[in-house]
């Protein structure tokens, strides 16, 4: 069966990181300028020679993004239903080899933290897991989504990979939207970073959209983790996933996040990823915002609490579509057991209804309903 | 100037408006009021209709306005009649603005899965309004399964570009013996103004209201360019003017 993997194996890396830094000027006006931009377009706008152009770039995304989308911002959050992971990620506080108390939501620990998550506001919520199959495989996502779905117009999903029909049995209940992050696009260096476990295998990693869109899910998000490998080259290959899926899976939606390394737990400090060698700078991950949204004028762009307040504040204008506040990134984080160690730790704080007071200020509508369980 | 009319449905304004992509409910209150607007369109899946308090649906609960919930979000015909039905019960109007798009990335409509919709819901007794191409065979066949206006798009959705299917329109305008409301695409008021002179019974107009830098002016001043649009339409505009020519060189012999 065809997938992006044929597509991924005719870009070698370093070629294509070399078409990247030799972006000049010209390159970065002519995309501009254009109607409409090819892959070779967004390439110039991540490259180092657009850097100068960056305010340019911000109005047009905003503007662009103005156009699309509205003044409105989306509002989701996270909901941790377990840490169990048989993984591991050299950059994860749930990796298998990080000695923290394992923890799996019950029914009545998953209706508690639920009716909390309520409460402040939310009805779009992300379900996120480790991976566990033997604890949390198809059958606790079964049940889960059918415990959640009554309270909220959306849910999203962010667990292990599976396969085709396992998404089938569960969009039927409820599933709307899966992200699946490749973390990054480099073979090599995605081994080192995931040397055991099921994730280890990059292959099946890199087909997990395409399984999506032939199970026929409504939405799915992309990205890769910024800090693993060189940031431009790893983006450069996220478009040119989701040019391909855009085209074969039609009828999916797409969103894009970018998640940036963070400080994760793992003992009684929190340890800063020792792989973060390539960091990504505010400006350059501005830039990269911006280059997303002047190449697609409809995808949707998602940040998260891994970002500082004074950051977030200055992006929502800059082609962002939607954010999650407030969030815990520990099972059982809002309700049940707040004190339990979190996955990473978030940089934003501040409540739902404080980010929703600074999204209105900045003349925004925050959204906290954009589906309808109707819709199916 | 002519009242327009619906289903039987009289309408004071040929500008209908939308309820998205606004910075806040209140302006978006503000706005619809100034534009005159007596049909507004809601879409099903930003309102929480099991609460009242539901911040959308407060700021459109006024007089002058009549309701008109869309289908934005369902792909198939299935969906949209399932929508449909929730809609009409939990915001008391049989009136329908019907779109089907499968593809989320330029809204377009699914001309056979809306065919397939509307004589569905014409049957469960809705008042339909389809959003589709600007599509003349489409139209005549949306027509003859009874629908009550057709709403055929200027542009693609949201992206202020005008009237592109201006020939489509005139041949659909021509041919259509329901109400032909233009919808999407419409970016300006001289955009809005081009399509009553040419015979649209009226527009309707989101994003170009909702973005502008001041919706409540934006507002008004769609209202006056529908209204002068409408105007110069009854008034039979000038045709561009021929030139009598001197020398006839093809019709001189008439003359012999």
């Amino acid at each position: 069966m065809n997938s992006f993997s044929e597509i991924f194996d005719r870009h070698p890396w370093e070629k294509v990181k070399a078409s990247i830094y030799e972006k000049t000027a010209a390159d970065v006006e002519r995309a501009l300028t254009g109607p409409k931009r090819s892959l070779e377009d967004f390439k110039a706008l991540i490259s180092p020679a657009a850097l100068p152009y960056l305010e340019s770039m911000a109005q047009l995304s905003h503007q662009l993004t103005q156009k699309r989308f509205g003044k409105v911002i989306q509002l989701y959050v996270p909901l941790y239903l377990s840490n169990e992971c048989q993984n591991i990620c050299t950059y994860c506080g749930f990796s298998f080899d990080n000695k923290i108390r394992r923890k799996t939501l019950t029914d009545a620990e998953i209706g508690r933290e639920v009716e909390a998550i309520k409460q402040i506001g939310y009805d779009h919520v992300l379900l996120v897991t480790g991976e566990a199959n033997q604890t949390v495989g198809v059958a606790y996502l079964k049940n889960a989504l059918r415990l959640i779905r009554p309270c909220f117009s959306h849910i999203s999903m962010e667990v292990q990979p599976l396969d085709q029909p396992d998404y089938e049995e569960l969009i039927p209940l409820g599933l709307n939207t899966v992200l699946v992050y490749q973390e990054t696009y480099h073979r090599e260096e995605y081994k080192t970073h995931h040397p055991r476990g099921k994730k280890s295998n990059f292959t099946y990693r890199l087909d997990t959209p395409d399984r999506l869109g032939r199970a026929g899910i409504h939405k799915m998000g992309l990205g890769v983790l910024f800090g693993l490998e060189d940031w431009r080259t790893d983006s450069f290959f996220t478009a040119l996933h989701l040019n391909y899926l855009e085209r074969t899976y039609w009828q999916t939606k797409y969103s894009i996040s970018f998640p940036r390394l963070r400080p994760f737990s793992g003992g009684p400090e929190p340890k800063v990823a020792m792989t973060n060698k390539v960091a990504m700078t505010n400006k350059e991950l501005v830039q990269l915002i911006c280059a997303y949204r002047i190449f697609n004028e409809e995808v949707e762009l998602s940040i998260s609490t891994r970002e500082t307040p004074t950051f977030r504040d200055h992006i929502i204008k800059l082609g962002i579509t939607s954010l999650s506040a407030g969030s815990k990134t520990n099972p059982g984080g809002y309700a049940v057991d707040p004190q339990s160690l979190e996955q990473f730790e978030i940089s934003d704080e501040r409540s739902p209804a404080h980010m929703a007071a600074v999204l209105r200020q900045q003349g925004y509508e925050p959204v906290w309903k954009d589906w309808d369980a109707v819709l199916g | 100037m002519q009242p327009l009319q619906i289903a039987g449905k009289p309408f004071g304004s040929r500008l209908f408006t939308g309820t998205g992509k606004f910075s806040s409910a209140a302006l978006m209150e503000e706005a619809l009021l100034a534009s005159g607007s007596e049909l507004v369109t809601v879409a099903l899946k930003r309102v929480d209709v099991h609460n009242e308090q539901d911040d959308m649906l407060r700021h459109v609960s006024h007089p002058q306005f009549s309701l008109l919930p869309n289908t934005s979000g369902v792909r198939t015909a299935k969906e949209a009649v399932f929508a449909a039905q929730l809609a009409r019960e939990a915001l008391e109007t049989n009136w329908l603005k019907l779109e089907i798009h499968p593809d989320p990335k330029y809204l377009m409509p699914d001309p056979i899965e809306t065919l397939k919709a509307a004589e569905e819901l014409v049957k469960l007794g809705f008042v339909v309004l389809p959003y589709i191409h600007a599509d003349p065979v489409l139209c005549k066949r949306l027509e003859e399964v009874g629908v009550a206006a057709v709403m055929p798009l200027g542009s693609p959705i949201g992206s202020n570009k005008g009237l592109k299917t201006v020939d489509f329109l005139e041949i659909i305008i021509e041919q259509s013996k329901v109400p032909v409301v233009v919808d999407a695409g419409i970016g300006s008021p001289s955009d809005a103004a081009k399509a009553l002179e040419i015979g649209a019974d009226a527009v309707l107009v989101n994003t170009a209201i909702a973005v502008s830098e001041n919706p409540v002016q934006m507002a008004q001043a769609f209202r006056l360019a529908v209204e002068a649009g409408r105007m110069a339409f009854e008034a039979r505009l000038a045709r561009p003017f021929v030139h009598a020519v001197a020398s006839s060189p093809l019709t001189a012999f008439l003359d012999e």
